[in-house]
């Protein structure tokens, strides 16, 4: 194999297990999309949180596997009962409202919570270590960081279980039916409080799982919630309200990233990977400006 | 089966759109609530399955009853649950789900097997929506729409049905078809309808006793078949003359002519 094709490669790997990353978080905006119609602002503060305490549950164990098994616990349960807390207290008096006021709530959300954390858990950065082994993992010519596997596993294992959800279980179409249609939805005896709390929790438990596997990749501090800007050309680029539409919007977010930083920064000096994404996504909004997954809106002519 | 006792309808806290309606609907029969556009009866409906509420509207005097137990405040899901549900004007399917997912959402109050023996029922109802089972609503013609918003609602078990305009803008020879499985629906099912309509012609014809609404008031009620006799109801509501011919517009003023029931 010649040095360049090793090189396109690797590049493309490291890519590819970063995007799915990415559409790990941005499967916490499809989610709330899909049923609530609301974009979340604050996506990237629900991972900062629980990547916060996260780093604070592992700090007090002395055992590293127990300390780590404690800390995805905590977070999922501390996420999930989040997510229910602010659909009653925050959301639910918004309902019937225009949906901007449900996203200008997040926005606030976002710079409760960011503010919040500094004085709380103070302004230092805090390591979040798993028990998994050090070395890098080889794959042909890439070596790859274990920590960016691990999360590029769990974001498969859990966009295969939110499809699985969506296409095959009653609360799943009863779900997607109240996204569709509110009104219709409780006339057909549908509790949409109940599915839109479930759809925050839903939000929750990826952004638990999400902010323990960002957290432990870059550290942590308030600085990690700028993931949930990074996700937005994924989103955009894969349509707001699909699963699928989040993997591949992932995907190639990833790819653009790791090429254009293996590609161009050379010339240029650095700094295109952050850039990238946000060009492809104006083209791409060109052209399907409902993304490359996302539902149009249905005309019968 | 269904009473609906001189309620008031305000939305908003100050627009008062019902004045006083009261309608009774029997077990196993349609009833059909007629009125020009604007007179309060789709309102009437959704006073009655509760949806009002998201749409900042309140039931502010009078009950309404069904089966003898008080639905009025509910929400809508729980009225839902017992057994009354509101098919919506202008099909309102849920266009990206597929027709059976549509089903199964319908049948969200019952459990599993429930479902399952609905979904073959409004198959065998509707054989035109097994055969496009597997496509997305938002997709299937105007006729095919209704049949499912139709069939969703029969989903729930329900004993009483209120039916929003179910033929708009079809094809005469669907709207046939569509009341006639109605009909047959009635009378197999044992359901209660409650038939808004704009189509009174056809409505009278299938209904049992009917009630014609304006401006937020009931101004006449009686069985469907006196009714259709009845002067004003010729003359407005299905375009005859006095003698029963289809009126031309040529040879009438109509606008001389004063609805009886407001003096």
């Amino acid at each position: 194999m010649s040095e360049d094709l090793g090189f396109f490669i690797a590049l493309m790997l490291n890519g590819l297990s970063i995007g799915l990353m990415y559409s790990l978080i941005a499967l916490g905006f499809v989610l709330v999309y899909k049923s609530t119609d609301a974009i979340n602002f604050a996506q990237g503060e629900f991972v900062m949180m629980a990547a916060l305490i996260g780093a604070v549950v592992v700090a007090f164990n002395t055992s590293p596997i127990l300390g780590a098994i404690l800390a995805v616990l905590v977070v999922l349960a501390v996420m999930i009962g989040f997510g229910f807390g602010l659909e009653r207290v925050v959301l639910r008096p918004l309902l019937g409202r225009p949906i901007v006021a449900v996203i200008m709530a997040t926005i606030g959300l976002a710079a409760v919570l960011r503010g919040l954390t500094p004085i709380i858990f103070g302004g230092e950065t805090r390591a979040l270590p798993l028990p998994i082994p050090d070395d890098p993992v080889v794959i042909g010519p890439a070596t790859l960081p274990p920590i960016q596997v691990l999360g590029a596993a769990v974001a498969i294992v859990l966009f295969a279980g939110f499809s699985w959800f969506f296409k095959k279980s009653r609360m799943g179409v009863a779900m997607r039916a109240v996204a569709d249609n509110q009104q219709v939805a409780q006339a057909m005896g549908i509790n949409v409080e109940r599915y839109f709390a479930l759809a925050w929790a839903m939000a929750g438990i990826v952004s638990a799982l999400g902010g323990i596997v960002w957290g432990s990749m870059l550290g942590v501090d308030v600085q990690i919630a700028v993931v949930g800007l990074k996700v937005f050309p994924v989103v955009i680029l894969g349509g707001l309200d699909s699963i699928g539409g989040a993997v591949v919007g992932g995907l190639i977010i990833g790819v653009v990233e790791s090429l254009a930083a293996g590609y161009l920064d050379p010339y240029v000096g650095g700094g295109t990977k952050d850039f990238a994404p946000y060009l492809l996504m104006i083209l791409v909004l060109m052209f399907r400006p409902y993304g490359i997954f996302g539902k149009r809106q249905i005309e019968r002519v | 089966m269904l009473a609906i006792n001189n309620i008031e309808v305000v939305y908003d806290r100050v627009i008062l759109v019902l004045k006083g309606v009261s309608i009774e609907v029997g077990e196993g029969s349609i009833t059909t609530l007629l009125g020009a556009n604007g007179a309060g009866k789709t309102t009437t409906l959704k006073a009655i399955s509760g949806v009002l509420r998201s749409e900042r509207g309140e039931v502010t005097k009078g009950t309404v009853q069904l089966a003898g137990r008080r639905i009025d405040g509910m929400r809508a899901h729980d009225v839902t649950r017992l057994g009354l549900v509101q098919v919506f004007e202008g099909r309102r399917v849920f266009e990206h789900l597929t027709t059976e997912e549509n089903l199964i959402a319908g049948g969200h109050v019952k459990d599993a097997a429930t479902v399952k023996q609905g979904i073959d029922m409004v198959y065998s109802y509707f054989p035109r929506l097994k055969e496009r089972r597997a496509q997305v609503s938002g997709y299937l013609s105007g006729g095919e729409q209704q049949m499912l918003a139709i069939g969703r609602a029969l989903m729930s078990r329900p004993k009483v049905v209120l039916l929003d305009e179910p033929s708009l803008g079809l094809a005469p020879m669907l709207v046939e078809e569509i009341f006639g499985i109605v009909s047959r629906l009635v009378k197999q099912e044992r359901l209660s309808v409650l038939l808004v309509e704009q189509n009174a012609a056809m409505a009278l014809t299938v209904a049992e006793h009917g009630y014609v609404m304006e401006n937020g008031r009931i101004v006449l009620e009686g069985p469907a078949a006196k009714l259709r006799d009845n002067s004003d109801i010729k003359e407005f509501y299905l375009g005859l003359n006095e003698g029963g011919a289809r009126k031309s517009y040529h040879d009438t003023k109509h606008y001389k002519r004063r609805k009886r029931w407001l003096s």
